[in-house]
């Protein structure tokens, strides 16, 4: 049996944890200002849903990089394509859509990693085909904006292109 | 020293042209248009320029040369593939690699280079009326396309992820053959999916393009094509054109208008159908975009017990083909064995899941190998390919459904790259599909094998080779264009490229479209020039 105090000490860690979590979120949504990168297709409500569902999908990517590059592979997208990547941000926009779609009942942005998590695991194995692909789809598009940039090789051994001299 | 042929010779004033930088709209004249610079378009180039003919190409994509090729999948995939390497199929089911830039597919093919298999070739006479399509009559193409791309086995010894194949098929008495390659000089570097930056690779881009600008032949790049004009009779008069912005992916304002004595459509298996279809052109037997077919490829993972580091070396130097041959070819689906190369993004957006059992995946890249299943389609009741559609916007899209007979073919290759994996020592066996999770044991893979739901973006499934659409054929009712890739109704009009495949291949299509293209195009000088 844990005592009382044991109890107490648990609980008290996970508000501090919630609470460095939290820190470490603004910071990495703030760490670049907003005129950096010239955004093309996102814009900031949906930057601000990215911004919840980067953490999820990729736990240790640079979220403000991976946002970067989720807009830069979008944009290279056919105009139909990207008609179809705006009509799911609206899903996910519209409060009483991203409720019923999503099943996060909070605002993206006090949405935890464990809510998004839950949403996209529902997404992903849902008899909906339509809902399977907009999983596939930011599945892609984030791993594509993150994988793409040379932060994210050292964690996973890559050691990136060899040398070529001419 | 690594020579930009390309770049030099049009320093020196061979004559393309980037139309994203035009500021009025153009009209050009040539003896032939040849829409599309891939496989198709790039050796047709070279044939009809050498026999003096003057030649225009056109390419939507743009042209990217040695000096632009990084080895970055995030600057390869958004330039030089079709829709940033993310095209789909209508229900979302298949993703396709497809090229589009100056050299097609060729600029980022993997480089194998394999004969049309000949039980395919008898499909193709017995089924299709396709008479000269013996093995003897296509020989001396092949021969001569092996010779110009400088076609050969891969002499050096396979990377360790083909090596997986080799070693984990032959301990279990399959065969396997070795790959051969159109590369001269090759540096062995792996990255030939993101564009050779050694042009060692002997794509369109090194090879018939050049040849045919230093013959005088007008390349028009980021040039989307976009409808034949007929004026009602049946003879195309003149192709109108859209000049691309820069950024590739909208029409910009000005028009290009092409006329030519002939014109040759080489856009591969979706976009030459799609151009057919825009135009309007005779299909009484509304044949066109139909029997499209694109080798679905099943993928397993692996990790072994060392570094296999599958992003270096040569990319497929491994094949097997025994199961192309335990069936008879009408029989159940079939399919070949090969190895694809690993990159970053390639990898993250094939294995599924997210979140920390993702991250955990990819941090053991170097030692992942992965064995691709690619099913023979096109031969069987139950496996007639998909169908071009337009877009609203008059772009294509292929809706491909899956049927259970490819399913079960799905699933036998799945059962099949786990045992071979195993075989070679594999740690774990990872079948991609939402379902799975990497095994620790052939038995606990064959057992999860047996019972995965195969579905639609449950099972992944990929796809590199696109043909069919405009197939061939001895009879105007069952196909679009003859054996000689002349257009059955329409005059002045031909299709030379891997759309005219009336089934898909059972082999990488590039060395097929090279050998078949070339026996066409020179039955085109000969017509075009002869008295």
């Amino acid at each position: 049996m844990p005592t009382r105090r044991q109890v107490i000490g648990a609980g008290v860690v996970a508000i501090a944890a919630l609470a460095v979590g939290g820190l470490i979120y603004e910071s990495r949504r703030n760490s670049a200002p907003a005129d950096a990168f010239a955004f093309r297709v996102l814009d900031e409500e949906d930057r601000a849903i990215l911004a919840a569902i980067v953490p999820a999908m990729i736990p240790t990517a640079n979220v403000a990089a991976t946002i970067e590059g989720f807009d830069t592979a979008v944009a290279g997208l056919t105009p139909s394509v990207q008609a179809e990547v705006a009509q799911l941000f609206t899903i996910l926009r519209v409060p009483v859509l991203r409720m019923l779609a999503t099943g996060i009942m909070t605002p993206w942005s006090d949405a935890s990693v464990s809510d998004v998590a839950n949403f996209l695991t529902r997404w992903r194995f849902s008899p909906i085909l339509k809902l399977r692909a907009a999983y596939d789809a930011l599945h892609q598009l984030a791993l594509a904006a993150w994988y793409g940039s040379n932060a994210a090789w050292p964690p996973i051994n890559y050691p990136g292109p060899p040398p070529v001299s001419s | 020293m690594i020579v930009d042929e390309l770049r030099r010779g049009i320093e020196g004033g061979w004559k393309a042209y980037d139309a994203s930088t035009f500021t009025q709209d153009q009209n050009y004249e040539a003896d032939v248009a040849i829409v599309g610079t891939g496989a198709g378009g790039g050796t047709a180039a070279e044939i009809l320029s050498d026999a003096g003919l003057r030649v225009i190409l056109i390419e939507e994509g743009p042209l990217w040369t040695s000096s632009d090729f990084h080895m970055l999948e995030r600057e390869s995939y958004p330039n030089l593939y079709q829709e940033s390497a993310g095209r789909k199929t209508k229900d979302k089911g298949i993703n396709i690699l497809q090229g589009r830039s100056v050299g097609g597919s060729t600029t980022v093919n993997w480089t194998t280079s394999l004969r049309t298999p000949p039980e395919t070739l008898a499909y193709w006479r017995d089924r299709f009326g396709l008479r000269d399509f013996e093995e003897s009559d296509l020989a001396p193409w092949f021969a001569r396309m092996e010779k110009r791309l400088n076609v050969a086995p891969w002499a050096k010894p396979p990377n360790a992820n083909n090596d997986v194949l080799r070693k984990g098929a032959a301990r279990l008495g399959i065969a396997t053959a070795v790959v051969p390659r159109n590369v001269k000089g090759c540096w062995n570097l792996g990255y030939c999916g993101l564009g050779c930056p050694t042009n060692a690779k002997q794509s369109m881009l090194v090879t018939t393009i050049p040849a045919a600008l230093a013959r005088g032949a007008t390349l028009l790049s980021r040039t989307r094509a976009w409808k034949l004009e007929t004026g009602g009779a049946n003879r195309v008069t003149a192709l109108t054109c859209q000049a691309m912005q820069p950024d590739g992916v909208r029409p910009g304002p000005h028009a290009i208008r092409i006329r030519a004595r002939h014109f040759v459509i080489a856009s591969g298996a979706i976009g030459s159908p799609a151009l057919l279809l825009r135009s309007g052109l005779p299909d009484p037997y509304g044949r066109v975009g139909k029997r499209t077919f694109l080798h679905p490829t099943l993928i397993s993972a692996a990790m072994m017990p060392y570094e296999v580091r599958g992003y270096a070396g040569a990319p497929q130097s491994v094949y097997s083909d025994h199961f192309l041959t335990v069936d008879p070819i009408d029989g159940p689906a079939g399919y070949k064995l090969e190895v694809p190369p690993l990159h970053p993004i390639l990898m993250a957006t094939n294995v599924p899941g997210f979140g920390a059992a993702h991250e955990a995946i990819m941090q053991q890249m170097p030692s992942a190998n992965t064995i691709i299943a690619l099913l023979r389609d096109g031969f069987n009741d139950q496996s007639q390919g998909g169908t071009v559609e337009l877009k609203s916007d008059g772009t294509p899209l292929l809706d491909y459904p899956i049927t259970d007979f490819l399913w079960d073919g799905a699933r036998r290759a799945f059962q099949t790259m786990a045992e071979i994996q195993f075989a070679a020592d594999a740690k774990t066996v990872y079948p991609l599909h939402e379902n799975a999770v990497p095994y620790p044991s052939l038995a606990q893979a064959r057992s999860a094998i047996a019972a995965l739901p195969m579905g639609i973006l449950q099972t992944r499934v990929a796809s590199a080779h696109v043909m069919g659409g405009c197939g061939m054929g001895a009879d105007p009712k069952t196909s679009v264009v003859d054996g000689s890739g002349s257009h059955h109704h329409v005059e002045n009009l031909s299709v030379f490229d891997g759309s005219v495949f009336p089934t898909s291949l059972g082999a990488n299509p590039q060395l097929s479209i090279y050998a078949v293209v070339a026996r066409n195009a020179t039955r085109l000088v000969r017509s075009l020039t002869g008295p």
